[in-house]
């Protein structure tokens, strides 16, 4: 039951509630036991309370509170979005996104589609009943 | 206005405060050249002559006079006008009625009537709504648009859809009970027509997009877990 993820300097952290929800940013400095420095390429760096965030698996390398150029740099060289889109986690979070987004003929469209999906599914199964029956 | 357009003047006398001037009256009186007006016109102010008034008909005094005050009602300015029209419905959206016996069908937008109803068609044979009008409260509005630059909707207007008058017949008694019966319920092959050729160039446009027309021949409905006001429509 160890710790996995900790807070230290670099750590990409997904915020949890407030004005920049769903945002992922960098811990770039620790102010005191409650709060952080919280930096990222679009916002302008902060405090944050810990409260308000939730660590990632993801961590980059850089130096107690970069400036803004550097800070894009280490993000990019440890290509932060990709690692966050494909993990399951931010994968997760794109489907939901894209689930509140759909529009009515949208949602039409899956019901169909997911008619199909388990019509075939159907089949398939049938076949193989038939098969050891 | 002249051709020459003039720069729009700066105030001639800035507030220091709200109500307070910078310059006196006698300062404004020479800002704003009244001394100059004064002495191109020989030392007084020039004049317009009045208009002679123009002589009013002589008022007869009233033959009556009421016994106790009689109120005027208050002046209404307001003027009769459509409803305002909800910015996302442009025609050949689609428009989900809430209330009546098409509720929950999913419907073409063609266009708003004087009345402030909004003209709608199923179309006819997709769903069975026919050329109807529908309150623009009694409706969701949905961001999925059909193509109706084919179709024309000149002709429809508020009036077509008002209940025709009859003519009175004569009463006479013993047949009089079954012939009305069977005339009510015959729709007017004219009405039939104009469904007909306004379907067609709705469907052609509808049949361009997959799934489009099993999208309006189904209903709507609150599934499981929808939440109203977190859909997007």
């Amino acid at each position: 039951m160890p710790f996995k993820r900790y807070v230290e300097i670099g750590r990409i952290a997904l915020v949890n509630y407030g004005k920049d929800y769903g945002k992922l940013v960098v811990i770039v400095d620790v102010i005191d036991q409650n709060r952080a420095l919280v930096d990222a390429p679009d916002m302008v760096r902060g405090q944050m309370n810990f409260k308000r965030l939730t660590l990632t698996d993801i961590k980059i390398d850089i130096k107690r509170v970069p400036n803004k150029k550097t800070l894009i740099a280490a993000m990019e060289a440890a290509d932060v979005k990709n690692k966050w889109e494909n993990s399951s986690w931010g994968r997760k979070l794109i489907v939901q996104k894209k689930r509140a987004s759909l529009n009515d003929f949208d949602r039409f469209k899956v019901m169909l589609a997911k008619i199909k999906k388990a019509g075939v599914v159907r089949q398939e199964l049938a076949k193989l009943k038939k098969e050891t029956a | 206005m002249a051709p020459q357009q003039r720069k729009p003047h700066v105030c001639r006398n800035p507030d220091l405060i709200r109500g307070v001037g910078k310059y006196s009256r006698s300062k404004m009186y020479h800002k704003r050249g009244l001394w100059a007006i004064k002495a191109k016109n020989g030392g007084a102010f020039p004049k317009h002559e009045k208009k002679a008034a123009a002589a009013a008909p002589a008022e007869k005094p009233p033959k009556f006079y009421p016994a106790d005050d009689v109120k005027k009602p208050l002046v209404n300015k307001r003027k009769a006008r459509p409803t305002k029209l909800r910015a996302s419905i442009t025609p050949g959206t689609v428009l989900i009625i809430l209330a009546g016996r098409f509720k929950g069908k999913r419907v073409v937008f063609l266009k708003q009537l004087t009345s402030g109803l909004l003209l709608v068609t199923g179309p006819f044979k997709i769903n069975g709504v026919p050329l109807r009008r529908v309150n623009q409260s009694y409706v969701i509005v949905t961001s999925t648009k059909v193509d109706v630059s084919a179709v024309n909707v000149e002709k429809f207007d508020d009036k077509y859809f008002g209940k025709k008058v009859e003519k009175k017949k004569k009463k006479g008694e013993g047949e009089f009970f079954e012939a009305e019966k069977e005339e009510k319920n015959v729709l007017p092959q004219d009405k039939k027509d104009d469904q007909k050729s306004v379907d067609a160039a709705l469907i052609q446009s509808i049949e361009a997009v997959p799934d489009l027309k099993s999208y309006l021949g189904a209903r709507f409905s609150l599934k499981a877990g929808m939440k109203p006001h977190e859909l997007v429509f």
